[in-house]
C-alpha cells in the first residue's frame, strides 16, 4: 500500500467498475470489510508519514501558482531537487508543490513543515543556504523570514505573520498546503467524506435544508441564498438537469477563484457533485475563463484522479448517483460570468445574456433545469455538509454567514487573498491584515465588488462586510475584489476606466446599455483631458439611471456604479477637473507635464536611457530637457531620476 | 502558407477528428483552430460552418464576439498587458505607455517584422504583483516601465 487511495491487500474490490460503499472512509480508518491488524497497521505508517509524525522527517513546500510562477519558482523546485539529491537527504525530506498561499508579493514563498517555518522572496541562490542551514543544521535562515513593513518584527513560522493570524483561512485551508495534483492529500483532509455522507445518510432534500440552515449565499457577486436556488432547481421536474461551476472569474483584481481552482480543485468538484445529488443531476460543467490555463491543467488532473478512483462517475461508491464533470473553457468575454450568458456561451453561442423569467432553475442549459454556482460558494458545500449547516451558521453576521475570501490588492503592503467572517470591518482588513498603504501615502477609498461595485471612501472604513451593508452603502460586495487606492489615484481616471472596461464588455443588445456606457465614457473622457463641461455632472447623474432602468442583465445593471460612487463621495475631484483643469492626483495626462529642474540635474543621462519615446534631450554636462510635443506621460523619467537629485517633477 | 485553402482543409480535417460535429461544439473547435494556426482565417472558419452544419455568418458572428478569438496573423511574440483594477491602480497604463513607446505598436497591431503582437487584458488574476504583463506563457509582475521594456528583450 504505497498511498492512501491503494487497496491494503486482496479482499479489497473497490473500483470504479465495482465500488465498495465504505472506500473513502477506509482510507483513513480502514479496513472495513475485514479485520487485519496488518491492514490496519499499513495505513498507520502512511498517515504518520503523510503528517510527518516520524522525527526527522520534512517536508519543503513551494508554491507552483500563477504569481509564484512568474516570480520563478520553477528554478528553486530544480535547484532544491538537486541539492536534496547531492546531500543524500531523500529519506527524510521530500519536495511538494503546492496551491496559492494567497501572499503573492512575498513569493517565491517556501515552507518547510513540520516547524511551519516560512520564507519569503526566494532565490535560486538562497537555496543552498537552506540546505545547508536550516535542512542539515536545523537552524532558521534569519534573513529570508517575513519582516512586517509596520512594526519591523519578524516572524519565524506563519502563523505568526499578522496577515495569517489575522484571518479565518476555513476555505482556504487546503491552498498552499496540499498538492492539488494529488488526491491522497486531499483525502487525507477528510475530502470526499461529506460526498459519502450525502449521499448515503442523507436525502437530497435534506442536503437541501441543510445548505439552508448555513445561510449560505452566492459568493460570486449577488448573494442569492443557495439552498433557496438548489431547492429552485429540486423542484423543477425534468429527465435532465445541469450544475454548471461558474469559474469566468472576470472582476479585475479579483483571483480568489483561481486560487481555489489551482490550490483545492478537489473542493469545487466534491461540492458540485453534492450540488448533483441534491438537485437530481448527474452532469456538471466548469466554466473556466481562457486566462486561467493553469487553473484547466489542474482540473484536469483531479478530475482524471477522482475518476480513477470512482469518486466521479457511473455509480459512484454503489450509491446508484452517478455524476460527471466536463470543462469549458471560456474566450475572453466578461458578460458571460452572468448565468444566462454563459449558459448561451456553453451551448455554442455569442454569450448574450436572457431575460429572465424563465430562471435557469427552471430552464437553463440546453432548457432543462439548471444549478450556476460560483467556484467559493461550492467550495464551501463539503465543509457545511461535513460539519453542519448549524456549524456554518454561526459564523458571520445575521444576514450574511460564513466567510468570505476577499482579495486585497492596490496601494497596500500585504496585498493577497484574506479570508475573514462577514462582518469584519474594511478598517481591519485594509490595516490590520493588509499593513497599510504603501510607502506611507494617505488612504484615499477601496474600489469594492470590481466594475459593478463601488468604492469605499475614508469615512466608511468600519462598515461590517456584509451584503446588506454593503448594498445599504450603494456598493456590493461583487467577487470580493477590493482595492486600496491612495492619494496619487484619481477618482475620475478611476471611474473612466471601469466605464471602459464594462462599455467594451457590454454585450450590446440593449440600447441603454449599449450607447448609455458610451456615451458616460465619452464625457468622462472629455473630464480628463480637461474638456469638462458644466452639465457634465448632471447628464452623468441621468445617463446612469437611464442604463439602470433599461438594461436586461447585471452588467448594464451595475455599469454605472463606480461613477455613482466615486460622484457621491468625491465630486471635489470632478469639479477640480471642470472648473479648475486641474487633476489632484497628478494622473490625468492632459492635465499633467512632466519637466526636468534645471537647478538639479546633474546630466547623468538615467532619464535619457529610460525615456521609451526619446524625447529627452541632453548630454555630459548639459542639462537635460523633456520635449513636450513627444512626451508619452509614462513616467519612467521619474523613476529613473536618482532619489538624490529628484530633478524629475511632475506638475 | 496558412492562406493556402486546401492546406487549411487538410489540416481542419485532421484537427475534426477529434470532435463530433454538433453544435455546440463551435467555441472548443474555433479554440483549436486558433491554437492550431495562432488566428482564424477565413477558409478555415468556413471548413467549422460546414462541419457542424451551421451558417457561415453565425461562425463569424460568435468568433467576433470573443476578445480572444484574431482574424489576422500575429506577431510571433503575444504581449499582454493586464489592464485590471489592481495593475491600474498601480501604474497598469504606464508600463502600457511604455511598451507601446518601446516597440511603436498600438493595442492589437503586430510589429512589422511581426516579432510582438500588443494585446491589453481585462485581468490576468496575479493581481499581487500588479502591473503585470504576460508574454506567450510567462507571467511577468511588479514591473516598471522600464522593467517591461527590458522584459521585452529576451523574447524573438
Amino acid at each position: 500500500m504505497k498511498s492512501l487511495m491503494d487497496k491494503c491487500c486482496d479482499q479489497c474490490q473497490h473500483s470504479p467498475q465495482t465500488p465498495c460503499k465504505d472506500y473513502v472512509k477506509c482510507r483513513k480508518e480502514g479496513p472495513i470489510c475485514h479485520e487485519n491488524e496488518n491492514c490496519q497497521q499499513k495505513r498507520l505508517v502512511l498517515l504518520s508519514m503523510l503528517t510527518l509524525q516520524n522525527p526527522g522527517d520534512k517536508q519543503i513546500l513551494l508554491c507552483k501558482g500563477t504569481g509564484c510562477t512568474s516570480s520563478g519558482v520553477v528554478k528553486l523546485v530544480d535547484r532544491l531537487t538537486e541539492e536534496i539529491a547531492r546531500h543524500n537527504l531523500g529519506d527524510k525530506i521530500t519536495l511538494k508543490i503546492t496551491g496559492c498561499h494567497g501572499f503573492c508579493e512575498q513569493g517565491p514563498i517556501v515552507i518547510i513543515e513540520p516547524e511551519k517555518v516560512f520564507y519569503r522572496h526566494v532565490l535560486e541562490s538562497d537555496i543552498e543556504e537552506i540546505v545547508n542551514v536550516h535542512l542539515m543544521q536545523g537552524e532558521v535562515v534569519e534573513r529570508l523570514l517575513y519582516t512586517d513593513p509596520t512594526t519591523g518584527q519578524s516572524a519565524r513560522t506563519y502563523p505568526e505573520i499578522p496577515f495569517y493570524a489575522r484571518q479565518d483561512r476555513i476555505v482556504l485551508h487546503n491552498c498552499g498546503h496540499i498538492n492539488p495534483e494529488n488526491i491522497e492529500e486531499y483525502i487525507l483532509q477528510d475530502g470526499y467524506l461529506a460526498l459519502s455522507r450525502a449521499i448515503f445518510t442523507m436525502m437530497p432534500q435534506e442536503v437541501i435544508e441543510d445548505v439552508k440552515v448555513s445561510g449560505l449565499r452566492g459568493r460570486g457577486g449577488a448573494g442569492f441564498p443557495t439552498g433557496v436556488k438548489w431547492q429552485g432547481a429540486f423542484n423543477s421536474k425534468s429527465d435532465k438537469k445541469y450544475v454548471i461551476c461558474n469559474a469566468d472569474e472576470g472582476d479585475p483584481g479579483a483571483f480568489m477563484d483561481r486560487s481555489i481552482l489551482e490550490g483545492d480543485p478537489h473542493a469545487v468538484l466534491e461540492g458540485m457533485a453534492i450540488a448533483g445529488f441534491a438537485i437530481g443531476s448527474d452532469e456538471g460543467y466548469i466554466y473556466v475563463r481562457a486566462e486561467y490555463p493553469l487553473a484547466i491543467h489542474r482540473l484536469n488532473i483531479a478530475i482524471a484522479q477522482a475518476k480513477e478512483y470512482g469518486l466521479l462517475g457511473d455509480n459512484i461508491l454503489n450509491s446508484g448517483f452517478s455524476y460527471h464533470i466536463k470543462i469549458k473553457a471560456g474566450a475572453g468575454a466578461f458578460v458571460c460570468g452572468e448565468e444566462t450568458a454563459m449558459i448561451a456561451s456553453i451551448e455554442g453561442g455569442r454569450g448574450m445574456p436572457r431575460n429572465r423569467p424563465p430562471f435557469p432553475v427552471v430552464q437553463g442549459l440546453w432548457g432543462k433545469p439548471t444549478c450556476i454556482n460560483n467556484v467559493e460558494t461550492l467550495a464551501n458545500v463539503p465543509l457545511i455538509i461535513r460539519q453542519g449547516g448549524a456549524w456554518y451558521a454561526t459564523i458571520g453576521t445575521d444576514n450574511s454567514k460564513g466567510t468570505k475570501i476577499f482579495s486585497l490588492t492596490g496601494n497596500v503592503n500585504n496585498t493577497g487573498l484574506v479570508e475573514a467572517p462577514m462582518g469584519v470591518t474594511l478598517r481591519h482588513i485594509v490595516f490590520e491584515i493588509g499593513g497599510g498603504l504603501q510607502e506611507g501615502k494617505s488612504f484615499k477609498a477601496v474600489q469594492a465588488g470590481g466594475p459593478s461595485g463601488g468604492c469605499i471612501p475614508e469615512k466608511l472604513l468600519d462598515l461590517p462586510m456584509d451584503f446588506q451593508s454593503l448594498t445599504a452603502a450603494g456598493v456590493m460586495m461583487g467577487s470580493g475584489g477590493l482595492v486600496v487606492v491612495d492619494e496619487d489615484t484619481c477618482m475620475v481616471d478611476l471611474a473612466r476606466y471601469f466605464l471602459s472596461f464594462t462599455k467594451n464588455e457590454s454585450c450590446g443588445q440593449c440600447g441603454p446599455c449599449r450607447l448609455g456606457t458610451r456615451q458616460m465614457l465619452e464625457i468622462l473622457n472629455r473630464i480628463t483631458e480637461g474638456k469638462g463641461k458644466e452639465s457634465d455632472l448632471d447628464l452623468l447623474l441621468e445617463l446612469a439611471e437611464g442604463v439602470k432602468l433599461g438594461s436586461l442583465c447585471g452588467l448594464g445593471k451595475t455599469v454605472a456604479n463606480p461613477v455613482l460612487t466615486t460622484l457621491r463621495y468625491f465630486r471635489d475631484e470632478y469639479e477640480a477637473h471642470i472648473y479648475e483643469n486641474r487633476c489632484p492626483a497628478r494622473t490625468c495626462k492632459e492635465m499633467i507635464t512632466y519637466f526636468i529642474k534645471p537647478d538639479d540635474c546633474v546630466a547623468c543621462s538615467l532619464c535619457l536611457k529610460a525615456c521609451p519615446a526619446g524625447a529627452i534631450k541632453g548630454a555630459k554636462k548639459q542639462v537635460h530637457v523633456i520635449e513636450q510635443d513627444k512626451c508619452i506621460k509614462c513616467g519612467a523619467c521619474l523613476d529613473a531620476c536618482p532619489d538624490r537629485f529628484k530633478a524629475v517633477e511632475c506638475k | 502558407m496558412h492562406e493556402d485553402p486546401r492546406q487549411i482543409r487538410r489540416a481542419m480535417s485532421e484537427l475534426f477528428s477529434s470532435f463530433d460535429g454538433t453544435k455546440n461544439e463551435l467555441l472548443p473547435l474555433l479554440q483549436s483552430v486558433q491554437e492550431k494556426f495562432g488566428y482564424l482565417p477565413e477558409s478555415a472558419m468556413m471548413e467549422v460552418a460546414r462541419f457542424i452544419s451551421i451558417p457561415a455568418s453565425k461562425v463569424y458572428g460568435t468568433a467576433t464576439f470573443y476578445a480572444q478569438f484574431h482574424f489576422k496573423p500575429r506577431g510571433r511574440n503575444i504581449i499582454r498587458v493586464c489592464q485590471g483594477t489592481a495593475c491600474h491602480v498601480r501604474g497598469g497604463t504606464k508600463v502600457l505607455a511604455s511598451i507601446q513607446g518601446s516597440i511603436g505598436v498600438r493595442v492589437n497591431e503586430s510589429t512589422p517584422d511581426l516579432r510582438f503582437f500588443l494585446e491589453s487584458v481585462a485581468c490576468i488574476g496575479a493581481c499581487g504583483l500588479a502591473p503585470v504583463i504576460s508574454i506567450n506563457e510567462d507571467t511577468h509582475g511588479k514591473l516598471t516601465p522600464g522593467r517591461a521594456v527590458k522584459a521585452l528583450a529576451e523574447y524573438d
